[in-house]
């Protein structure tokens, strides 16, 4: 890696199999503290399953994750919550009928201070302003962006060291878009690590240090992000066009 | 005068039983087809530690209370493998396997039951008729204190993720495997009380009185009410322990009257007749408005929803009070 920084997360020759297909074969990559990391892909490159490896939803066949010099490949997802690590979830799948403010407050389950709560649900508040107005309404009468910006707040209402991101612009009018990228770009200025995973290249590569190109399960490409931009095989498939 | 104190007595038995299952399925989404089996365990501890071992009702109560939440914790162990419809039919074989167990083996009785079981007793005086009621009625109120407790607590907030999104729980940092076997065992030792009440009331317990119908009737109950609320599983153990009893009609067909209200409420009122956003239960809070025009009503404390049963169309807040302001924002979602 280009960057000396030690790294938070070191994901090695990750393999994960559903039934007969092989969905990764092989995957290794590092985040480091801090530091804001793309995985761009098409449609069933395998992105989704990579998150979900990392999150614990899905168990590997083969490889390691290593997360502050822990292993966890094996753990269950609320240790690894525990560990500091959050999810922005595919679809956000927000808790469909609770209030906001729940959500919100479910975000911090493991944090025991009252006042360290009291003060994340503001720091989401200002990010979200919406979410405020919202914030006694069930989620399920939220639209699908205030969705995902409540699944984005629910995950910061952890103070996450490492927040996962899948998929996040998927189905949202384009001016949430650059409103969801400019909160995970506040994030990341505020010391969040960042693994983003994204069709949406344009945007994810604006906010992002680094990015990983996977295909078929495969890494075939990794460079930072003003490489990426200018790779004329990226610009062909991801970035619409030369 | 002593017949209606015999049936409410055995109301407010049947209200817990339904409150207890309502935590499992209402609050931690597990629905259990086999929660006549914690009633059962409940009723043949407390009487086999009363007439083998010669204990007084009040330790057998409470030593019921507490091998049936132990009973619960373990029986609710195949929950963390397996979910869904195929958690229902688990159940259901739990409640065939206590049962058949009770009839077949000889230390529980077998198929003659238990028999010779005394009244309580306090300074004394031995409970029966209105005294045995009060006795029900103060459990019952025990149990409904123990439900708002588990809702206002992390406990119920912990319960809900679990019953909506298991993975989604996990990510929250929820350990889903806990929170399920807290919920199965709170569940059961409720229950399980309630079962030692009943086998103390009767006198005589046989295995037949926990089959799987009696588990049938007591999730008839709940749903009829409302899943998920407090109101709804004590209403609807009420109403439908009673009916039968005055009703000779119904009375004969007893076990028809509670698969038929499952299907029919699952058809036309998921939520139940005092459910959240249930038809009966907005016109109630309507009514209640319009008489006390005041104050304005407290929102409903934080009721954690029933089990969402099917995609509910109509947005509202979940205090039941649909405000047409609060519909969908979808504009900025094209």
């Amino acid at each position: 890696m280009t960057d000396n920084r030690q790294p938070l997360l070191t994901v090695d020759h990750l393999v994960v199999t559903y039934g007969h297909i092989q969905a990764l074969h092989g995957v290794s990559l590092q985040v480091a503290a801090g530091e804001a990391v793309a995985i761009l892909g098409a449609n069933g490159a395998g992105k989704s399953t990579l998150i979900r490896a990392l999150v614990g939803w899905v168990i590997p066949a083969a490889g390691r994750v290593v997360y502050a010099g822990r292993d966890i490949t094996h753990a269950p997802s609320w240790e690894r919550t525990r560990l500091g690590l959050a999810v922005v979830p595919e679809g956000g799948r927000v808790f469909r009928d609770l209030s906001v403010e729940e959500n919100l407050r479910l975000g911090a389950y493991l944090e025991t201070n009252p006042a360290r709560v009291a003060e994340r649900m503001d720091y989401v508040y200002r990010l979200f302003p919406v979410l405020k107005e919202r914030r006694r309404q069930i989620a399920r009468t939220l639209s699908g962006g205030e969705q995902q910006m409540l699944a984005i707040g629910r995950a910061v209402m952890r103070g996450p060291q490492l927040l996962l991101v899948d998929e996040v612009s998927m189905g949202l009018a384009p001016l949430l878009v650059d409103a969801v990228f400019d909160a995970l770009q506040q994030l990341k200025e505020e010391g969040v690590a960042l693994l983003i995973v994204e069709q949406n290249a344009y945007e994810t590569l604006r906010v992002v240090d680094r990015g990983y190109v996977l295909e078929n399960g495969r890494i075939v490409l990794a460079g930072t992000a003003s490489e990426l931009r200018e790779n004329p095989r990226v610009q062909m498939a991801y970035l619409g066009g030369g | 005068m002593g017949y209606l104190v015999s049936v409410m007595t055995f109301a407010s038995i049947w209200a817990v039983l339904a409150l207890s299952l309502n935590i499992l399925t209402g609050y931690a989404g597990q629905v259990s087809l086999g929660h006549a089996a914690f009633f059962g365990i409940g009723a043949y501890t407390s009487a086999l530690l009363a007439v083998k071992a010669g204990w007084s009702f009040w330790p057998a109560f409470v030593a019921a209370v507490l091998v049936t939440g132990i009973c619960g914790a373990l029986l609710g162990l195949p929950s963390l493998r397996v979910r869904h419809d195929f958690l229902v039919l688990a159940t259901m074989g739990v409640n065939f396997v206590v049962v058949a167990v009770f009839k077949y083996v000889d230390f529980f009785g077998g198929a003659l039951g238990i028999v010779g079981l005394q009244k309580p007793q306090i300074f004394g005086w031995t409970l029966r008729g209105w005294g045995f009621l009060a006795l029900a009625v103060a459990y019952l109120l025990l149990t409904l204190w123990v439900s708002d407790y588990v809702r206002r607590t992390w406990a119920g907030l912990a319960f809900a993720t679990v019953r909506e999104d298991e993975d989604a729980a996990e990510a929250m940092g929820v350990s889903v495997p806990r929170f399920k076997i807290y919920a199965f065992a709170i569940s059961a030792a409720l229950a399980g009380g309630a079962g030692s009440l009943y086998a103390h009331f009767l006198g005589s317990i046989f295995p037949d009185h926990f089959a799987f119908v009696e588990s049938i009737g007591i999730m008839s109950m709940v749903v009829f009410g409302g899943l998920g609320t407090l109101r709804g599983p004590v209403v609807g153990a009420f109403v439908l322990k009673i009916l039968p009893e005055y009703l000779r009609v119904v009375g004969d067909y007893r076990y028809t009257l509670y698969g038929g209200v499952l299907v029919l409420m699952m058809l036309f009122q998921p939520q139940g007749i005092l459910g959240d956003n249930s038809w009966l239960w907005k016109r109630l809070q309507a009514l209640y408005a319009r008489w006390r025009p005041g104050p304005q009503p407290r929102p409903t404390s934080r009721a954690l929803s029933a089990a969402n049963p099917g995609d509910d169309p109509a947005p509202a807040s979940r205090s039941g009070r649909v405000n047409p302001g609060e519909r969908t924002h979808e504009s900025e979602n094209s």
